[in-house]
């Protein structure tokens, strides 16, 4: 097995007097796809902060942590007073490499809009300025925080698809935290269902089909089936 | 923007595109007519009832009076209470709007600096500014300095409020991402905080300079020699309500003059900006 990209263990994280995350245990292999399956609220999110270093007050330790990791948020979180190239170049200030982010405008599909400001833009195009922000610094790890909630239906699945070919394309590892079923089950090569308050790991379903997947798969239904049980034990639902 | 987009998006007018700016530009002066309307409607009324006698001359003369003696002053004095005055307001607004801006980043940026100058700041901010004029023609004499510095003082406050509350407003999502990227501090503040806050630093520029003006007027009120605030006192004192009236228009005007200055600027800067403009469209 080759050298996991990220080894983290958290032993135990609290707010104030609540304990949120209780022993879990995260690998992450070069390009796989994980996700951590789990209702609003379940630490979820902090546990991904923790993997980004924007949370440093845990107990435990990160085994082994690449640096060339990138965020995604829920929300695009753009400076809404730069273009969607300053944007996507926001972290080399203005001494981008254009080039670069002219190919990323490309691959999310925004060809014409590198001149746009953010208010010119839907919520999906946000998220995928935000995603292409994401890979301008050529990470190895994408970490993404239920970034697409906030679009449609139909633009989720437009905007999955596109996750899936740029992960492909680059060979990024993707680390995403969601609540939505069929997404963690269509992107992942592993879904891990997060238990309530204090969270732990309560299961870990292996997605054994190849990309491109087909979302009617029968066996994406039967693992719908199985999450949504163990979701229902963790008196999640 | 939104204003014309009805009539653009009329089937009926194919527009090119150099139609579409003679259609903007004049839509623009229908609402600047719009707004001449009431005062012009005010100059006319008033200019009949001192004609016909309904109010005394000698107490309210009528606008073509006032437009007279305005001439005359141009032809003498009135530049040099202009230049004057204008003077003494740039820099004043210069000095007190620049120090504001300092403290305001430095308690913006530091609990530590909010903890040990917030209460001092907001100790001298409920001394009415006035109330500093006595002491600082004891201190500073009756010249120039005094007047200075009591319109900085007055332009120093909003600006300082404003800023603060600038800071304090930004969205905490957006500094996050700086986080994020490893910024050093001063990264963070080139890159996220000034850029974030300059709505409110604006707001605070906008009103420190109206601010500005008025603790003019009160200075030169109370001792000046040159000065529009002079030429208000000198009016009363002469009985001479239009030289009154016209350094009030002068007053106004220069007001308007630099709030457009600075109204242009935050256009200009903030062009980014995704706010109701009035319109619903």
């Amino acid at each position: 097995m080759p050298h996991a990209l990220l080894d983290i263990h958290v032993a135990r994280k609290t707010f104030a007097t609540t304990t949120v995350l209780n022993d879990i245990h995260l690998q992450l292999q070069p390009r796989e796809t994980v996700s951590l399956l789990g209702p609003s609220g379940c630490g979820k999110s902090t546990l991904l902060r923790i993997v980004a270093g924007l949370e440093k007050d845990f107990e435990g330790q990160l085994l082994s942590h690449t640096e060339q990791l990138a965020f995604v948020f829920q929300e695009a979180r753009l400076m809404p007073w730069l273009t969607v190239q300053q944007n996507i170049g926001f972290s080399n200030d203005d001494h981008y490499d254009r080039a670069w982010v002219a190919q990323l405008i490309e691959e999310v599909g925004l060809s014409g809009f590198a001149d746009a400001l953010p208010k010119a833009l839907s919520g999906g195009m946000a998220q995928r300025v935000a995603i292409a922000r994401g890979l301008y610094s050529r990470p190895r790890v994408l970490l993404l925080d239920e970034p697409f909630s906030a679009v449609d239906a139909f633009t989720r699945m437009k905007l999955q698809d596109l996750l899936l070919q740029l992960a492909e394309r680059h060979a990024i590892a993707l680390l995403l935290v969601t609540h939505d079923v069929d997404e963690a089950l269509y992107l992942s090569d592993r879904v891990l269902v997060m238990d309530n308050r204090p969270s732990r790991i309560r299961q870990e379903l292996a997605v054994q089909l190849p990309h491109p997947r087909d979302r009617r798969d029968p066996l994406l239904a039967r693992l719908k089936a199985l999450a949504l049980t163990e979701l229902h034990r963790a008196h999640v639902i | 923007m939104s204003s014309n987009s009805k009539d653009l998006s009329n089937p009926h007018l194919a527009l090119s595109p150099a139609d579409r700016t003679t259609l903007f530009d004049s839509d623009r002066w229908r609402l600047r007519l719009k707004g001449l309307a009431l005062p012009v409607l005010i100059i006319v009324f008033l200019e009949i009832i001192v004609r016909i006698g309904w109010l005394p001359a000698y107490q309210m003369p009528a606008p073509s009076e006032i437009a007279l003696t305005l001439g005359d002053l141009a032809e003498g004095a009135l530049w040099k209470h202009i230049s004057a005055s204008l003077l003494r307001v740039l820099l004043g607004f210069a000095i007190g709007a620049s120090l504001a801006l300092v403290f305001a980043a430095w308690v913006g940026l530091s609990r530590e600096a909010e903890a040990y100058l917030e209460p001092t700041f907001a100790g001298l901010r409920s001394i009415p500014s006035l109330a500093w004029v006595p002491l600082l023609l004891l201190w500073l004499g009756i010249d120039e300095t005094s007047k200075v510095v009591l319109i900085a003082i007055g332009a120093f406050f909003p600006v300082y409020l404003n800023g603060v509350a600038a800071i304090r407003n930004i969205d905490r999502k957006l500094v996050e991402v700086g986080h994020m990227y490893g910024f050093s501090r001063r990264r963070l503040v080139r890159r996220i905080l000034l850029p974030a806050a300059l709505p409110g630093l604006f707001t605070g520029l906008r009103s420190g300079m109206s601010l500005a003006w008025m603790f003019l007027v009160a200075a030169e009120l109370i001792a000046a020699t040159r000065g529009l605030g002079y030429l208000l006192s000198d009016g009363r004192e002469t009985s001479r309500p239009d030289i009154v009236l016209a350094a009030i228009i002068v007053l106004a005007v220069l007001g308007k003059l630099s709030d457009g200055l600075l109204a242009g600027l935050e256009k200009r800067f903030l062009a980014w900006r995704d706010t109701f403009n009035g319109t619903e469209d």
